[in-house]
């Protein structure tokens, strides 16, 4: 199975990545080879076989009482963001 | 010559005070900065941190206190957040994140009172099998600079074969500490899924990745794992089982283990591959083991069904990286989707986007079916095989990896080559198991691994195993040329 341009670009739009145009080329190849292998596994017998939920038979992901644990980390946290104002983060306009 | 010395014996001339922390910290400091440069596994070193940390190490020892591995210096991955210090993941896209708490992983070997010496360089987001998608540049292989190191762990792995720390932390996704191990003679462990804590750890694929361990010995192996498994209520798949003592049962004689041999993993394999292989069973059975052959027919499936399943779990996991809170933002955004799409498109490197991508398709609607459901069946068909093989047997054992290192360059233009490297690793992850790699001689003069895969929590066996193999052979006591002077 090979991926067109087209499909490379929708891909690459849900998954908001933006894409040049030298690099383009270089992504329909290897994504059309990755998916042409992996594409293998349309040929396995996996018959009734249940999808697998967790690597660890009968373990479930645990839930923990709702109940505040953390401590005000804002300042530390937001030491890392390229841009925030009065303890908010900054992005572009979203509404005019 | 303290850098040839095991973590059993830095910790007994600790302990008779023949030399202190800080000491140990300058000798292997003075290491790094002699030879790091040659080899590029360590990007960010932490010295004067170190030097700290380590006379709080001699003040705790003089004030009574003792432990394996108080005192004892060490080489973290760059995937596991240290806080107060830049963590990369070695990507472009943390360049810049200096992380705000420390990985348990981090504190439970501080509280042990280990001494962090600096970060070690990865592939990028831990994807890869070479160390050539690092931001940082490549890491070169110690027994060879031509050669890859192997990776994602890369630089943890030189770091140790180097003989620049006692130990260093990886973590395996699909290979990730044992293919690094067997390219450059180190001893690596994954264990169990759950059995260390990953929070604080950068996800790559939540379902598949471990923290684990390089030491130059099971026996160092075991004195480290037993600082970092046990239960945290900060990872929702941690597990809540007790914590066995793996250094306790090393000594267990091996009579009547059984071993099987993986008939997926023989077809194919290359002659002196098999020969070595060969040679480790001869040794096994010599220490009283019996061997009979095993056959998984779904293994075949492992490297599909991962590449599946791994890049499904990256897209999501990675989606955190917007541009917004932390990591790279691109200049002059002209609106928020202009933020997202260059930020990311600049901040990851070819191979992360390209897995992203692939899980984007996989999960998109339409395909999900047809990969990401049809995957998880085959992942529970192999681990099925595996729990009836483990019916037979008390441990696998085979290959760890198809060759050994390869040419930097040689295979980064093809990533389904590239993926294959994993073909004898990845089945452990998909399954959950825990495996450790241990040299176990040379093709064309470079270092090979064998590796063991146990049932679920089965470190102990696997410790065990290796310990006993390795006090039969000299195999993990051989340093790269140059390094062990």
């Amino acid at each position: 199975m090979s991926l067109t341009r087209q499909d490379v670009e929708k891909i690459a739009h849900l998954a908001r990545l933006a894409i040049t145009e030298q690099e383009m080329p270089v992504y329909v190849d290897s994504l059309s080879s990755i998916v042409a292998f992996v594409d293998q596994l349309s040929k396995a017998d996996t018959g009734a076989v249940q999808p697998m939920a967790h690597p660890l038979a009968g373990q479930t992901q645990r839930l923990r009482a709702d109940e505040v644990t953390e401590t005000d980390c804002h300042e530390k946290y937001q030491a890392n963001a390229a841009a925030v104002q009065a303890g908010l983060y900054l992005v572009p306009r979203v509404i005019e | 010559m303290w850098h040839n010395r095991s973590i059993g014996e830095l910790a007994d001339s600790l302990g008779r005070g023949e030399i202190s922390s800080v000491d140990l910290v300058r000798h292997f400091l003075a290491r790094i900065e002699a030879l790091n440069p040659a080899l590029n596994a360590v990007i960010t070193l932490t010295a004067g941190q170190a030097l700290a940390e380590a006379a709080v190490a001699d003040r705790r020892r003089a004030a009574g206190a003792s432990g394996p591995l108080l005192g004892i210096p060490l080489i973290h991955k760059d995937i596991f957040c240290t806080d107060g210090v830049r963590t990369s993941c070695g990507s472009r896209m943390l360049d810049n994140f200096v992380a705000p708490y420390d990985a348990t992983v981090v504190a439970k070997l501080r509280d042990a009172g280990a001494v962090m010496l600096g970060k070690a360089n990865m592939d990028e987001f831990a994807m890869g099998s070479s160390n050539e998608t690092s931001f940082y540049g490549p890491v070169r292989n110690p027994w060879d600079k031509d050669k890859v190191p192997g990776g994602s762990s890369g630089g943890s792995a030189a770091a140790v074969a180097a003989r620049l720390a006692p130990f260093a932390t990886g973590t395996d996704t699909g290979g990730s500490i044992r293919q690094p191990a067997a390219l450059t003679g180190t001893t690596g462990i994954k264990p169990t899924y759950g059995r260390v804590s990953r929070h604080g750890m950068i996800a790559f694929a939540s379902s598949l990745d471990q923290a684990g361990v390089f030491a130059r010995s099971a026996a160092d192996a075991a004195i480290v794992l037993q600082a970092i498994a046990g239960f945290d209520p900060k990872d929702s798949t941690s597990v809540d089982l007790p914590v066995p003592d793996y250094c306790a049962t090393l000594q267990a004689p091996l009579r009547g283990l059984r071993i099987g041999l993986v008939k997926e993993f023989a077809d194919g394999l290359e002659a002196g591959n098999a020969a070595l292989l060969a040679a480790a069973v001869a040794v096994f059975r010599a220490l009283g083991a019996e061997t009979s052959e095993v056959s998984l027919p779904s293994l075949p499936l492992s490297v599909p069904t991962y590449y599946v399943v791994a890049p499904a779990e990256c897209s999501s996991n990675l989606s955190r990286f917007d541009g917004v809170r932390f990591g790279h933002r691109c200049d002059a955004p002209k609106d928020l989707m202009d933020l997202y799409k260059r930020s990311r498109g600049e901040g990851f490197g070819a191979e992360v986007k390209r897995r992203i991508m692939t899980g984007t398709y996989v999960l998109s609607a339409g395909y999900f079916d047809a990969y990401y459901l049809k995957a998880q069946k085959a992942r529970q068909l192999i681990t099925d095989e595996f729990r009836a093989a483990f019916e037979r047997v008390d441990v696998l054992l085979g290959p760890t990896t198809p060759t050994p290192a390869f040419p930097i360059g040689a295979k980064i233009d093809d990533p389904v080559t590239m993926y294959l490297n994993d073909i004898y690793t990845i089945g452990a992850n998909l399954a959950g198991l825990p495996a450790l790699s241990a040299p176990c001689g040379y093709v064309d003069g470079l270092p090979m691994g064998m590796q063991l895969i146990g049932p679920h929590f089965a470190e102990t066996r696997l410790l065990n195993a290796a310990h006993q193999f390795q006090l039969a052979t000299d195999w993990h006591n051989k340093a790269a040329p140059g390094y062990a002077e």
